[in-house]
């Protein structure tokens, strides 16, 4: 059947609200600082299928969205990282470059294909102190968000975003950061994951040659028993976070680096 | 560049996608030299491995030669490639130590894009595959020979395997020695070598071994006591790949060479 004349502003905001709609379907997955480095979190029942991944040495990955597009992502993500390190040194692999990389690769697809990518993802770098970490944010659009402290994205971003920074402070030891965490994923009255449940992972800037660990089975089983009760003790939340972590941008379609 | 790597995902080599992405990086590029290199470029030497209990050691002592001249007194030879691997290279130094930067890089990135690690002999054939890559350069007199080791899961102990220059692998048991002095080193192994010993002792006898090497190849050096360079000594058990520090080497040196100054051709055998 013809159909007339679309604007291009129309065609970038239906192909906006497509791409949100698919990662607001998706369960969330939470990034934050801790003690001793990066910490992933993201409820996945699945033991095969990631959502977060090690890229190199001290570079981490989490992604929500379409699962064999961000694998696209994260495995374009792994040859790059290692065709650097190995044509220069591995200190050279560095995740602003690695968000560059993606946020161009994003931004082409979006503006060039039919059907844009339907994936928010984080990029993270652990560094030798807390203030050297890198936590970049790119959406769909291929904007970057260069994220201080946390940051949550999937379904429902806003309120768990909103329920972590209760709860986050800097310096956090694992196990509370791991609490908060939960707390920011369960609903309000909800039941929390069990550890078959969860995905997790940390970059810990103490480990020797690659800082990413995943952390399962029973390493994964102590650290739950050793979080904080899930009773509310909140202290006075100091929010860390000086932006909001906010999906893609709501209304007209910024494609530049917003935030 | 861009495109690029993000398609063709269908790999999980390393060595594939630099192959078609970036070709001049790889090792063993097939141009014909002017003339075979050969004494001009320095040669690595030594490197001896056994199994030891719940693992296995590798060794290997610190010259480098470019025909009658000492190149390097402080070369290191044998890296880690993954948490439960390593190598050491016996042959032309630069090729080498490209050919273990390569291979460190290809297990690491089958790993992560995996998410599992290669099994012990998947290792060993990759390795082989890359060796057997470097023959026309090898035929050039860039010759370079690996020893690799390995810890496995299954197998609960320490696996050797060795290469020639047309690839491999060829799986040894106990104990094996590569390089110009290993005749030597061979030798020594056989005659110290206990199945089972614990992995101090299994070093101990390596670093014997070294020192037998370095006592009749002159392109094997023995430890500097005057500049305080050791063996590389690394054990792989369970818990990893650990290299030993430059102070619990010394101290296995200092061993060997106390037993030495009374007995220079080192430990007797029984005969019975």
């Amino acid at each position: 059947m013809p159909f007339g004349y679309v604007s291009p502003e129309q065609q970038m905001r239906d192909k906006a609200d497509y791409a949100r709609k698919g990662i607001a379907r998706g369960r969330s997955v939470v990034v934050l600082q801790y003690e001793d480095g990066i910490l992933f979190v993201a409820p996945n029942p699945s033991r095969a299928l990631h959502k977060i991944s090690e890229i190199y040495d001290k570079i981490g990955f989490a992604a929500v969205g379409r699962y064999n597009e961000f694998e696209a992502l994260r495995l374009g993500g792994i040859r790059y990282a290692d065709i650097n390190g190995y044509t220069y040194a591995r200190d050279d692999v560095t995740a602003r470059g690695l968000a560059n990389l993606y946020a161009q690769n994003l931004g082409q697809i979006f503006t060039e294909s039919l059907k844009p990518f339907e994936v928010e993802i984080v990029v993270a770098e652990v560094g030798d102190t807390a203030d050297e970490d890198h936590i970049y944010r790119l959406t769909f659009d291929g904007s970057v968000f260069d994220e201080a402290g946390l940051v949550a994205m999937g379904g429902q971003a806003d309120a768990v975003a909103g329920r972590l920074k209760e709860r986050y402070r800097d310096g956090l030891p694992l196990a509370e950061a791991l609490d908060a965490a939960l707390f920011a994923l369960t609903e309000p009255g909800g039941e929390r994951p069990p550890a078959g449940q969860l995905e997790v992972a940390v970059l810990d800037r103490n480990r020797p040659h690659r800082k990413f660990l995943r952390l399962n089975g029973p390493r994964l089983e102590r650290l739950l028993a050793e979080t904080p009760s899930a009773a509310p003790a909140p202290e006075t939340p100091e929010t860390g976070a000086s932006q909001e972590a906010r999906t893609a941008p709501e209304g007209d379609i910024d494609t530049g680096s917003g935030g | 560049m861009v495109n690029h790597i993000f398609t063709d995902t269908g790999s999980s080599s390393f060595t594939e996608f630099v192959r078609s992405h970036a070709p001049d990086l790889l090792p063993g590029r097939n141009e014909t030299l002017a003339s075979p290199v050969g004494d001009q470029i320095p040669h690595a030497t030594t490197i001896v491995a056994a199994t030891c209990a719940g693992g296995v050691v590798i060794a290997g002592d610190r010259r480098a030669t470019s025909g009658n001249i000492i190149s390097q007194r402080d070369m290191e030879k044998v890296f880690r490639t993954d948490d439960h691997s390593g190598m050491g290279i016996a042959g032309a130094a630069s090729t080498g130590i490209e050919l273990a930067r390569l291979y460190q890089v290809e297990l690491e990135h089958y790993e992560k894009r995996e998410g599992r690690t290669l099994s012990v002999k998947g290792k060993a054939n990759r390795l082989a595959t890359m060796i057997r890559g470097n023959l026309p350069m090898a035929m050039q007199g860039l010759v370079v020979v690996p020893l690799f080791v390995a810890y496995d899961p299954d197998a609960e102990g320490g696996r050797i395997f060795s290469y020639d220059v047309g690839g491999g692998p060829y799986e040894q048991r106990h104990h094996h020695a590569i390089g110009s002095g290993s005749i030597f080193a061979r030798g020594a192994l056989k005659k110290l070598y206990r199945e089972g010993a614990s992995p101090e002792d299994t070093v101990l006898t390596a670093v014997h071994a070294l020192y037998d090497a370095a006592d009749d190849d002159s392109a094997t050096g023995g430890p500097d006591l005057i500049r305080r360079i050791w063996p590389v000594v690394a054990v792989i058990t369970a818990d990893g790949f650990h290299r030993l520090s430059d102070e619990e080497v010394a101290g296995y040196v200092q061993t060997v060479v106390d037993t030495r100054t009374n007995l220079p051709d080192g430990p007797t055998a029984p005969l019975r």
